[in-house]
């Protein structure tokens, strides 16, 4: 199936998810909001914690909340694309997997198009905002290589996070058991991602660059935006995300293969 | 058109005693058992033929069914669908396939009936002749036109049936798999279905393989029948045959087919 044609089938499953949460108007609405608040605190938590300081090992306030934004939205962005593989368990155990399994396109395509999540457009708009106050409070000197390097940070942390919403997923198929460690995984790098993953000190670091590549997204392309480098390859190192999606969509492929199914 | 040589399928099933105690012992040694769901099965179906494949629970015949459809791989033996091998050519494979799951809904739940054969439509990439041609036909057979603009959870069991049926069909595949479709129907709704897969037998030369539990539509349908049991194909013939096979056919000629099934299951020991 041609790149377009799977595009424009994509657009038509989020759409009816979207018109799906529509026949419940009120739900939507609030779950937008409740959304857009958590978020909200989690950037008060922030705001508080430099009202006491004026820099963590070196970065600034501004800088910190950069690098929030950019975790948060790539985080929000992969929940409302990649949240099919987050709730894949659902999706085999109901035996809506037998039924993508018939269909002559992508499962890859309908896990992500039937489960996509327009209430994290809430988080979203709190993280755009955000962003926009890091963007003006940091310390970045803007041009078109360190605005590119910010583009590159919040795509590849958003490939980073599906890959990894992949992975646990690819577990479903080898296991019956529950794969909430890779939420550990996810969940943890998204909170202490908020700051440049530095201040945990050289273990953690080594951790999420051998393990983990979050590093990739985070640390060593933040090091060239706020000029603590001059090496601008650093601004570079997001592209390597796609290497950990490809083992990722690597482990997918032999997981469908091994599909057991369930059930009559 | 389908043939199956020597399939075999087996799983591996969890298994622990009831109780609290039996729960913490799973946690550290899980003991396991492998299930045969299907030994050695082999068979061959024509173009255009309607094969009933029948047998108790727990039997096989979904995992024949999802065999065929190529969600599943067999652990060993060949199978090629209309020259193709379901699980390796899967996207080619399932164009030319319709499947009907009585248990399970392939329509989107909350919007209308009509949305979700226009995403078909598109899934499939039917030409827009070829969809209006084929929506008109199953609307006016399967009697849809009332209930096209009601949201999937709004329709009663037998509505929906009928839409699952019609949703199969918008691509016209050759083959059609139905898994238990009368389930939980009303007459009016069995016989509509009956009716109409008969039909599209007829006038397309569908080739139709139905799995089920009630005899009436075995009866009504298939012109063969295959009885698995245990996983392994027991009988491959005619109704009438499957009634000489349960024995004393003059006495069990009077009785309705529920219990000469029974009989036949108790006989060949596949309870």
């Amino acid at each position: 199936m041609s790149l377009r044609k799977s595009i424009s089938l994509y657009i038509r499953y989020a759409a009816i998810c979207v018109r799906s949460i529509m026949e419940y108007k009120l739900s939507f609405v609030l779950m937008i909001f409740g959304r857009c608040m958590i978020a909200f605190t989690e950037f008060l938590a922030i705001r508080f914690l430099f009202d006491g300081l004026t820099e963590i090992k070196g970065y600034t306030y501004g800088d910190v909340l950069l690098c929030f934004s950019v975790i948060h939205m790539s985080f929000t962005l992969s929940e409302l694309f990649g949240n099919g593989f987050k709730v894949f368990s659902g999706i085999v155990k109901s035996g809506e997997f037998d039924r993508m399994l018939l269909r002559p396109c992508s499962p890859i395509l309908q896990v992500m198009g039937t489960r996509f999540e327009i209430g994290r457009t809430g988080p979203l708009i709190t993280s755009t905002i955000t962003l926009c106050l890091g963007i003006s409070e940091s310390q970045v000197s803007w041009n078109f290589l360190t605005a590119f390097t910010l583009l590159l940070m919040i795509i590849g942390g958003i490939l980073l996070f599906i890959g990894l919403y992949m992975l646990g997923a690819s577990f479903c198929f080898f296991t019956i058991e529950d794969t909430s460690i890779l939420n550990a995984l996810t969940y943890g790098a998204k909170e202490h991602g908020k700051y440049p993953i530095d201040v945990y000190g050289r273990g953690v670091l080594r951790f999420c660059t051998f393990v983990i590549p979050y590093t990739l997204v985070q640390y060593y392309p933040l090091q060239f935006l706020l000029g603590r480098s001059t090496n601008w390859v650093l601004g570079l190192y997001p592209v390597g995300v796609v290497v950990f999606l490809a083992i990722c969509y690597g482990v997918w492929c032999a997981g469908v293969r091994n599909y057991k199914s369930c059930g009559s | 058109m389908i043939t199956m040589e020597h399939v075999c399928k087996s799983y591996k099933v969890a298994k622990r005693k009831a109780g609290i105690g039996e729960v913490c012992k799973s946690f550290f040694r899980r003991e396991h058992e492998v299930v045969h769901a299907l030994q050695d099965v082999s068979f061959t179906i024509g173009e255009g033929e309607m094969v009933g494949y029948i047998g108790p629970n727990g039997a096989g015949k979904s995992s024949t069914i999802k065999i065929l459809s190529g969600i599943l791989t067999p652990d060993s033996g060949s199978c090629t669908v209309d020259g193709r091998i379901p699980w390796k050519n899967r996207t080619e494979h399932v164009k030319n396939i319709g499947v009907v799951f009585g248990q399970r809904s392939q329509l989107w739940w909350d919007i209308p009936v009509i949305d979700s054969f226009e995403l078909l439509k598109e899934i499939y990439s039917v030409s827009k002749e070829n969809y209006n041609r084929k929506l008109e036909e199953l609307t006016e057979l399967l009697q849809l036109s009332e209930i096209l603009k009601t949201p999937t959870r709004q329709l009663s069991l037998g509505q929906r049936m009928r839409c699952e049926v019609a949703a199969s069909l918008l691509h016209e595949p050759k083959i059609l798999f139905l898994d238990e479709p009368t389930i939980g129907l009303d007459a009016v709704s069995k016989l509509a279905v009956r009716d109409f897969i008969k039909k599209m037998n007829r006038e397309h030369n569908t080739t139709v393989i139905l799995t089920t539990h009630d005899m009436q539509d075995i009866e009504a349908i298939a012109e063969r029948v295959i009885l698995i049991g245990k996983g392994q194909i027991l009988l491959d013939g005619s109704l009438q045959e499957l009634r000489t096979a349960a024995g004393g056919q003059d006495a069990q000629e009077s009785l309705n087919l529920d219990h000469v099934m029974a009989a036949l299951y108790k006989k060949l020991d596949i309870m």
